[in-house]
């Protein structure tokens, strides 16, 4: 059981974290913009997250918050 | 549940002005990461560049100088000789400003062994100012200023800097990384501390090398940029320890 | 009576400093001030102090940046091509409101020029000293004693404005000796405190930055706007001038520096053939003392700025006298030094061609 958040106003739509998630459960928003403009990434799979960090741990913006 | 990963107190909440996917912002969190986790950020003193990185003060959390552009090293080597043991003080530079512009400085601090510590970002290009010729734009690598790609006949080869300085005796340390996938960030993250730790223990100068990467600047998405990096950098940049006192024996 | 000491300019000036709480110096060799490096190379390991001998003017400006910025009191000295040098970083230490000294031992120019005593730095020293709108405060002692004198006031100034301070002198005041005392030592001294410097957080307050830039133009503007309030303060209340036998003068002589001192003897020359010359000698260069040269011109007939230079400080000597009266120049450069008889001729000459009674 694990949980990944997006802290979407950070968020600057890199993509980064998406090409890197072992278990491709991260996407660019297709439907959200934040202030900035960008669409921020998301989990469209929370049940599957396992909780090992890679995704915050390339995001350049410190936008993401991983519990498990 | 238990929190695995979250944003270091060593950044300031300010959110960079950097561009999406921008390595700078990876190398930021590592070094303040790396501050926070050997206990020095209270009393670090960081100074930045001239260029991309010049606002780096606003992100990281502790006391910093704005140097001139490529001055950096003397900055730190003045504030430096003033604190003493008693704070580190950390230098962050890009491509132009270390090793163009500030060539002398970077040399010459070196050279001298101060004991400080040197992030080097080397994205091969000028960000800043809009994607120019840097002193590490690659042979045929086309910028603003190389539009038909850098011609080494005219503009001259890139520099290596690790591996200029790592013929320099008052060199304790230095490495080259990268920052394109999760575990050389983690290795990255190694580098910064160890060079870090160097200056804690007193053992002189060291520089961590940063390949990074310019998006923009580039033209590429952020997951092709990483690739570029890739296939194009790290053949010419070469990724390892250039100088390590630590292990070499006494001569 | 404190004691007394026979010293070089350019190493009184060291030991002054070092005698003001100066335990930092970086600087790059040049002929006419390298006594001042070589001294300081001395004493400073002696007194727990760092002297650095820097890679260039360059860096030896930027490594007293860096100093300032976490507190130190600090210089560095140079000769005017390495001041050219120096000028870049000048100017983000006045853009950053950082105190510092630098030493000017004025030589000839343009270019490497010679290695003779000169004034032709007035200009840079006092209207364009970096890029950028800023002041630094400039002090033109006119002997050895002065030198001593200034530069603990330079030092002290320069912490209470948080401003660059420059001690403008030349190859010759650097290069002779005279008898010298320094100030009574018994007092302990103590060195202001700067809250502002960058010296870590400590965990007890917001990080001090220390920084010359604004992208916001208006807040750039509002820094700027600040700091030249402070420059109106220091024009208000830090002007320093000498004045000899002004009150009766027909001419007024207006000279700093060494040529001052050639000055006096052209008026004391003048003077015995009963001729009514007088001599204002700016002591602060930047403030400039236009007040009394504005009060002078309403009882004299004409100025005579006499410069080691084509003519640069006559120009603040014009607008202070703002028409009232005839602005005169005479000057040697390049190295060569002015006698008193030339002084004085140009001085006839001016009295003669300046006319009648005012």
């Amino acid at each position: 059981m694990a949980k990944t958040t997006i802290n979407a106003d950070r968020c600057k739509g890199c993509g980064l974290c998406t090409t890197v998630c072992p278990k491709k459960i991260l996407q660019l928003s297709k439907t959200v913009l934040n202030a900035k403009g960008y669409n921020p990434a998301e989990v469209i799979d929370m049940s599957s997250c396992i909780g090992c960090a890679m995704c915050a741990k390339t995001c350049p913006d410190c936008a993401i918050t991983v519990e498990k | 549940m238990a929190v695995v990963f979250e944003k270091t107190r060593g950044l300031t909440d300010a959110i960079t002005h950097y561009c999406p996917g921008c390595g700078h912002g990876i190398v930021h969190r590592l070094v303040a990461e790396s501050l926070v986790e050997l206990d020095v950020l209270e009393k670090t003193v960081g100074v930045c560049p001239v260029g991309c990185s010049v606002m780096a003060y606003d992100y990281f959390n502790c006391d910093f100088i704005e140097a001139p552009h490529g001055r950096a090293p003397a900055v730190a080597t003045g504030a430096k000789r003033v604190l003493g043991d008693k704070n580190i003080v950390f230098t962050y530079q890009g491509d132009g400003d270390l090793a163009a512009i500030g060539t002398a400085e970077t040399v010459h601090s070196a050279t001298r062994g101060e004991n400080i510590t040197i992030i080097f970002i080397n994205n091969a290009i000028y960000g800043m100012t809009g994607g120019q010729m840097a002193p590490t734009t690659l042979p045929g690598q086309v910028t603003q200023t190389t539009p038909y790609g850098r011609d080494v006949k005219t503009a001259g080869y890139p520099v290596r800097v690790c591996e200029m300085l790592s013929t320099l005796d008052g060199v304790y340390y230095a490495e080259r990384v990268t920052v394109d996938s999760v575990p050389h960030i983690n290795a990255a993250k190694a580098a910064i501390k160890k060079a870090f730790q160097n200056q804690i223990d007193g053992k002189g100068f060291s520089i961590v090398e940063v390949v990074s990467n310019c998006p923009t600047n580039w033209g590429l998405s952020p997951a092709e940029s990483m690739q570029w990096l890739r296939d194009n950098m790290l053949p010419y940049y070469p990724l390892g320890v250039y100088k390590d006192k630590d292990k070499e024996g006494t001569k | 009576m404190s004691q007394q000491y026979m010293m070089k300019g350019n190493e009184a000036l060291a030991e002054a400093a070092l005698r003001a709480g100066c335990r930092y110096f970086f600087g790059y060799p040049i002929t006419p001030q390298t006594e001042l490096s070589a001294y300081m190379s001395k004493r400073m390991p002696k007194i727990g102090g760092t002297f650095l001998q820097a890679e260039s003017e360059i860096a030896a400006i930027n490594m007293v940046l860096g100093a300032s910025s976490v507190g130190a009191r600090v210089m560095t000295s140079s000769s005017s091509p390495g001041i050219s040098l120096k000028t870049e970083g000048i100017s983000y230490i006045a853009g950053s409101d950082l105190p510092c000294l630098i030493v000017n031992v004025q030589r000839g120019g343009p270019g490497l020029g010679g290695i003779q005593p000169s004034q032709a730095d007035y200009y840079q020293a006092t209207k364009a000293p970096g890029h950028g709108d800023l002041h630094i405060l400039v002090f033109a002692p006119a002997s050895i004693q002065e030198i001593v004198d200034l530069t603990g006031r330079a030092f002290d100034k320069a912490d209470h404005y948080r401003m660059p301070a420059m001690l403008l002198a030349d190859g010759a005041l650097g290069q002779m000796m005279e008898p010298i005392s320094f100030p009574d030592e018994s007092e302990e001294m103590k060195l202001p405190e700067k809250p502002w410097a960058a010296t870590g957080t400590e965990g007890k307050r917001k990080p001090n930055i220390i920084n010359s830039l604004y992208l916001n133009p208006n807040k750039l503007e509002d820094s700027v706007r600040a700091r030249f309030e402070r420059y109106e303060t220091i024009r208000k209340n830090e002007v320093l001038y000498e004045e000899m036998m002004t009150e009766d003068a027909d001419l007024v002589l207006v000279a700093y520096g060494i040529t001052s001192r050639i000055c006096k003897t052209a008026v004391k020359k003048a003077r015995a053939e009963g001729i009514k010359l007088g001599l204002i000698r700016p002591v602060t260069l930047w403030p400039f003392p236009e007040e009394v040269i504005s009060r002078t011109a309403e009882h004299v007939k004409a100025f005579l700025s006499v410069e080691m230079s084509m003519g640069q400080m006559v120009d603040d000597v014009r607008l202070a006298v703002n028409g009232k009266c005839p602005v005169r120049f005479f000057g040697r450069t390049g190295g060569v030094i002015p006698t008193p008889d030339e002084v004085f001729d140009a001085a006839k000459d001016v009295l003669a061609s300046a006319g009648g009674d005012k």
